[in-house]
């Protein structure tokens, strides 16, 4: 018996229309463990080499934990992986609300997509019976009114995940969306969806999910709980969610101003987690079993009309806030519900609108190309170029591709302002003076995205002085009042890099979220000792989970450098932006990044890492993980 | 004593459900527990939790006389429950939950919801 697990794939191949159902491969179990253990495994063995991402050939694969659905604190989250539409490489994003734990009560641990749909189509799961059913009356539907005709077709216990337009015309950062505003935003997971003609899955799942030791279980899990309630950060980080941080992000100059120009504004405390609980705040929202809500559920008012949106989260404070220059919060959450409905990552969505402001403004897009004179800061700017994307209308068919793509079409010295790693645009730290951090964006295996590596406040501690082994937490409740802050050191963040790249990811194998370990410091022996209870393996976070984490790293390594022709360390490098222009103002003023220091630490990281000076995982170290790959 | 739910802080983590379908009938199972939990988005972008609030309307709607008060607990005697589920329909909080063998089951105030719930929205007065 298989505890803590389903015990199934679901394997449907739209093409020839074949649903297959079969027991979970115990292979996957004892050597991945789970989520995005499995997702890393089935991609690299499952996807042949070269398909095109937006091709039949293309896995589309969702993938729960051990632990997803149990009675554990936040183990709601939902796992997706595919070959990226944006990078040509591994790509995952993953989800919280209830998607990924109802699929598990339905019997299914992975389910794996492959071909194409013939019409717009929508997969219908009610625990055994799993149907291929037309989607035309939800196709070119925003993601508010398809959740809401499904559930009312279908009924209210349904769990849906669906995509908007931009997903069905696959723009390489259009996202999935699901619970009314929970998201899988990054690599272009939406498009990969929208490819396969699928613009919806509805799942409905009663059954129990089988565990070793459910008296054990009842008893970790309640000291759990409880353990929760008493960390400090259950009653101070909870109320802002992530948006706490963004005043601080501000203060230690971190903050990406006007496409990553800058890094500090004038009005973070217009678009902060205060004014979200001030201005549109309507009850906390969280993720299955959670106990320290993240979601901020509320009403956007502007001169656009009053939407119910959740969030803004801080990335999207930072990217279409100060990013694009909008410093009014109704104005940002219209931008996060537009984003929403239209089913567009609002972390790439922002750096991809700021990047074509800066075109305009420097007259490398044109008036008429645009269609429009775009300013900064201006919402009905940001929604119209946002619209134009999610139609492929015009210059929006160019920046659907991403800063990256859209920088080759527009020529002119855009490259250098496309702030992107691999292909992926980068999220709400800038890193000019954060040195752990930018090595982070530069080498995580899906591109620039801060879910694999978050160093900023060692970074921060290491420039001021101060500890770098320090609690961010209590760096944050200290304050940072820096007139200026001084260059960061670069020469250690190896060691700080690695640690966070194995342990952030560590979490999305076991099937839940980080944040109980990360913002309110859940200590891991709570996992090791209900993964016990629930699967009846032993199991230590840091020999086995963080090697297994180290393991994947160089899979997906691996995975990247079969399918991008080129791949090796030219791959790793920031924008020019960051290594040419030092930040023009705010505590960081003068700093950037010499290349000379990016090459410094990717040999560092190389040799910590045990590839070569191209970034390529060594025979020896592929054997060492008993990885048979080339 | 009766269980109580206070929207204002609920935020759907559905912890309750968990709890009570693990402490009352040993498995892992939202959907069996006795206590729903209901998301109203996106209008007007509340939860609501559906409890048993000791009403006794089932015990009314009993034709054998099964369901009997015990220190302010309406509980189900199963030897005189003869599985008509009449009580079903009759409660106006649809939280009689029939099990897989057909036969009915509510909630019986172990509390456990109330102190796992993460943001008090639960509590018993
Ligand atoms: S912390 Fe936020 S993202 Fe994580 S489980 Fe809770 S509500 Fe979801
Ligand atoms: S089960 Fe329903 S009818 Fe019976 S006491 Fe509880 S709420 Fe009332
Ligand atoms: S445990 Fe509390 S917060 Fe969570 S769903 Fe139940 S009543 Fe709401």
């Amino acid at each position: 018996m298989l505890y803590g697990y389903a015990g199934h794939t679901l394997r449907i191949d739209l093409s020839s229309g074949i649903i297959e159902k079969e027991p979970l491969k115990q292979e996957w179990v004892d050597e991945f463990i789970g989520g995005r253990g499995f997702t890393a495994k089935i991609l690299y063995d499952e996807t042949p080499p070269g398909a095109d991402p937006l091709g039949p050939e293309n896995r589309f694969i969702i993938a729960m934990g051990p632990l997803s659905g149990l009675f554990v604190p936040a183990a709601g989250k939902t796992h997706f992986a595919a070959k990226s539409p944006a990078t040509g490489g591994y790509g995952d994003s993953n989800m919280g609300g209830h998607f990924g734990v109802t699929m598990k009560y339905a019997g299914y641990d992975v389910t794996i997509l492959t071909g194409q749909a013939k019409d717009p189509s929508y997969i219908f799961i009610d625990n055994d019976t799993v149907e291929i059913r037309p989607a035309g009356h939800l196709w070119g539907k925003g993601s508010t009114a398809v959740e809401e005709i499904l559930k009312n077709d279908l009924g209210q216990e349904f769990q849906i995940l669906t995509i908007g337009e931009a997903g069905e015309r696959m723009v390489n950062f259009a996202c999935i969306s699901h619970d009314f505003g929970r998201q899988a935003g990054r690599t272009g997971i939406g498009a990969v969806l929208g490819s396969k003609n699928i613009k919806a899955i509805a799942v409905r799942g009663t059954k129990d999910i089988p565990v070793f030791d459910p008296k054990g279980l009842l008893k970790k899990g309640r000291q759990t709980y409880a353990a929760c309630r008493e960390k400090p950060g259950f009653k101070g980080w909870t109320p802002e969610g992530t948006a706490g941080i963004t005043n601080w992000c501000n203060d230690v100059g971190a903050l990406p101003t006007r496409n990553f120009t800058t890094s500090h504004c004038d009005y973070a405390d217009k678009i902060n987690g205060k004014a979200i609980l001030d201005e549109l705040k309507i009850t906390d929202k969280g993720c299955f079993s959670c106990p320290i809500p993240c979601g901020k559920y509320g009403v956007a008012k502007t001169a656009l009309g009053n939407k119910y949106v959740e969030g803004p989260e801080y990335e999207t404070l930072a990217l279409v806030g100060s990013n694009c220059e909008l410093s009014d919060i109704h104005a940002v959450a219209h931008v996060n519900w537009v984003c929403d409905e239209l089913g567009l990552d609002t972390c790439s969505a922002g750096a991809v609108v700021s990047f074509a402001l800066e075109c305009y403004e420097k007259g490398l897009i044109s008036r008429d190309e645009m269609g429009m004179d775009v300013k900064w800061g201006d919402l009905d700017s940001i929604v119209y170029i946002l619209e134009k994307i999610a139609k492929r209308e015009g210059i929006g068919d160019v920046l659907a591709d991403g800063v990256q793509k859209a920088a080759e079409k527009i020529g002119g010295d855009s490259a250098k302002f496309a702030i992107h790693v691999k292909g992926l645009e980068w999220t709400g730290y800038e890193s000019r003076n954060a040195p752990g951090m930018m090595l982070g964006y530069m080498t995580a295996d899906v591109g620039a995205h801060h879910s694999r590596c978050w160093v900023l406040g060692s970074d921060v501690a290491n420039a001021v002085g101060g500890n770098q082994d320090a609690n961010v937490h209590d760096l944050i409740s200290q304050g940072a009042d820096f007139e200026v802050i001084p260059k960061a050191d670069h020469k250690n963040v190896v060691p700080l890099v690695l640690k966070s790249q194995h342990l952030r990811p560590a979490f999305d194998i076991l099937g839940t979220c980080r944040l109980q370990y990360m913002e309110i410091g859940l200590e891991t022996h709570y996992y090791e000792e209900l993964y016990y209870h629930a699967t009846g393996k032993k199991l230590d976070f840091d020999k086995d989970l963080l090697t297994l984490s180290e393991k994947i790293w160089h899979l997906n390594r691996m995975f990247n450098k079969r399918e991008i022709p080129d791949f090796g360390r030219k791959y790793d490098y920031p924008p020019p932006r960051f290594y040419e222009e030092s930040i023009p103002s705010g505590p960081n003023k003068g700093h950037l990044v010499e290349f000379t220091v990016i090459e410094e630490m990717l040999d560092a990281y190389y040799a910590a890492r045990g590839w070569d000076s191209n970034g390529i995982p060594t025979k020896e170290t592929l054997e060492k993980f008993n990885l048979a790959v080339e | 004593m009766t269980l109580s739910f206070n929207h204002e802080t609920c935020s759907g983590c559905r912890a309750c459900e968990l709890v009570c379908s693990l402490q009352n009938l040993k498995i892992i199972n939202p959907s069996k527990a006795m206590l729903r939990v209901t998301a109203r988005f996106p209008d007007p972008g509340i939860y609501e939790v559906d409890i048993c609030n000791q009403c006794g309307a089932c015990a009314e709607a009993c034709p054998t006389g099964a369901i009997h008060l015990v220190k302010g607990t309406w509980r189900i005697d199963m030897k005189k429950c003869d599985g008509c589920l009449a009580c079903v329909p009759a409660c106006p909080e649809n939280v009689m939950k029939v099990d897989d063998d057909g036969m009915p089951y509510k909630c019986i105030n172990c509390r456990q919801c109330v102190e796992v719930c993460p943001r008090d929205a639960l509590s018993f007065n």
